[in-house]
């Protein structure tokens, strides 16, 4: 867990002894039903998603999951959705906003898919469709970073009224092996590409791109116990809010990034 | 047909090998002849320019910089020009990022990878941005996300219709997450636009890839694209890479696009001027 530069928290992050999107879900909520499908193509394990109980109270959970095991991790193409893994969250994600529950969505994910198949099936408009369409879903969005949050295809659940991210979990534009590809033309500098970039929970906290860093404690189910309590008091508080404000104010938020 | 290498940069000297041996350069003023990227035929420069910048032998499109782009499209001296003084800077203290800002500035002649203004086509009043493949590749990073939002809002606000040109190899790495975040920034921005009942159409050129594809690119009205451009979330070279093997001819191309049902038409520069006109004068 000592993870010292911003290098070993990304391999740490990435980690198969890392706890998975499906663990916290299981851990959080008192009751998960998963639903399948993006009724326009097929169903994507790497998008897990359907409706929860939060101390009895309705919400629309999303994960992107990489897998527990070596069979599981295959069917889940560990953790790169394809558009329909995109579409299918964006469907669940309307489905919360008809019946006005918050959407939590949990993050962990090298990046969307690079494939032929991905690219066919319109990766780049399932990723934009998000984006465009959770700018003003009219229901609270909360996003928790839990493990590698890998660009486009991170963000495309992550258009939030709040960002969290576990301590030890990374948010990157793109993955330190090719930033340094790119910029030392050899993946073996990533350890310095990844200081660069600053893809580390307190890095993305100071520069106001996320809202909360989450301690993590080597026992996971108190970090789940955190998590669980904080989601309720957001829940509802997000709940509460009118909901023009609630949009003005996420747009207030992605408004101000970078400036 | 654009070069199936467009993205292949020669991993040594040697593997430029065969293709440089067999092209002899010929002896002649460059000033007034080019020969073409694609077809390597000899063109003269004003023919070539004269032609919209398309190769008049084998019709390959050059990428046009913004202000050429805007001189094919826009009413003469109609253009007015916003936020032409923002300029990037290095917020994360990223390596080399300075000096790779000051040479596109040089080589560009422009402030940042992308121009927004508004301006008339053939009388029809509209915002419009334009991406700039000089500019590191019309990659997006604060600056740019900042223009192109700015642009939306001022047309949301002012009720006029958004035309946008893009070229771009995706969000700028040296910006680190703050780059990837105005993918997040611009959509918001259109999404309003959308909500007020005004259009938006994107002309997608090459190449459109990466976070902008993922964002604005894909989030017109109508999207229009000029023909053979490279239209990608992932570059051929990523895909390449992950699946290790060859793509097929034709593959993330315009045309493929078409097909595969991502975007309503595919239109030739020189129709572009009336085919803008008419849509806009329909709204």
């Amino acid at each position: 867990m000592a993870a010292n530069t911003a290098y070993d928290k990304v391999l740490a992050a990435r980690s198969n002894e890392r706890p998975t999107a499906r663990k916290y879900i299981e851990g959080i909520f008192d009751w998960f039903m998963e639903f399948h499908g993006d009724r326009r193509y097929g169903d994507d394990k790497a998008v897990i998603g359907g409706l929860a109980s939060l101390y009895g109270f309705p919400v629309t959970v999303i994960g992107l999951e990489r897998g527990t095991n070596i069979k599981d991790r295959v069917e889940r193409n560990f953790g790169c959705a394809h558009p329909e893994g995109y579409r299918k969250a964006l469907r669940l994600m309307k489905q919360a906003e008809k019946f006005h529950r918050p959407v939590i969505t949990f993050i962990d994910t090298a990046g969307a898919y690079r494939g032929i198949d991905a690219e066919e099936r319109g990766q780049g408009q399932a990723i934009a469709e998000n984006l465009y369409e959770m700018a003003t879903l009219k229901t609270p969005i909360i996003a928790v970073l839990i493990g590698e949050g890998g660009s486009g295809g991170a963000l495309a659940l992550a258009v939030a009224d709040e960002i969290w991210m576990l301590e030890n979990s990374v948010f990157s534009v793109i993955s330190p092996e090719g930033c340094a590809s790119i910029l030392w033309k050899d993946p073996k500098y990533a350890r310095e590409a990844a200081s660069c970039l600053r893809l580390t929970a307190s890095d993305l906290f100071s520069l106001g791109v996320i809202d909360r860093v989450i301690k993590e404690n080597p026992d996971m189910s108190s970090t789940i116990r955190m998590l669980k309590k904080r989601l309720r008091v957001a829940t509802e508080r997000k709940l509460q809010m009118p909901i023009n404000d609630l949009i003005e104010q996420r747009y207030r938020k992605f408004r101000r990034q970078g400036l | 047909m654009l070069s199936r290498n467009l993205f292949k940069k020669p991993n040594n000297v040697l593997e430029n090998v065969g293709k440089t041996s067999k092209y002899v350069k010929p002896q002649v003023p460059e000033d007034l002849w080019i020969s073409c990227a694609n077809c390597k035929t000899l063109i003269l420069k004003e023919e070539l320019f004269e032609n919209n910048k398309i190769c008049p032998n084998c019709s390959f499109y050059y990428r046009l910089a913004p202000r050429e782009r805007l001189a094919m499209i826009v009413d003469e001296d109609s253009f007015v020009e916003h936020d032409k003084n923002l300029v990037s800077k290095n917020i994360l203290k990223f390596p080399d990022y300075d000096s790779k800002l000051k040479k596109a500035k040089d080589t560009s002649n422009e402030k940042e990878a992308v121009v927004c203004g508004v301006a008339k086509i053939k009388g029809m009043e509209c915002a419009l941005f334009v991406m700039n493949s000089e500019f590191m590749m019309g990659s997006m990073g604060v600056v740019v996300g900042e223009k192109v939002t700015r642009l939306f809002e001022y047309a949301t606000q002012n009720r006029l219709s958004v035309v946008g040109f893009t070229v771009s190899g995706g969000a700028r790495m040296q910006e680190g997450v703050l780059s990837l975040m105005q993918m997040a920034k611009t959509s918001c921005a259109v999404k309003r636009h959308n909500d007020t009942g005004l259009l938006y159409i994107t002309v997608l050129t090459d190449p459109t890839t990466g976070g902008v594809t993922a964002s604005f690119a894909m989030e017109g009205d109508i999207i229009l694209a000029e023909p053979g451009a490279l239209i990608a979330f992932a570059g051929p070279r990523v895909i390449e890479q992950t699946i290790k093997q060859k793509l097929p001819e034709g593959f993330q191309r315009s045309e493929f696009l078409l097909e595969k049902g991502f975007i309503d038409a595919i239109v030739e520069r020189k129709a572009l001027r009336d085919t803008l006109a008419n849509i806009l004068k329909l709204h």
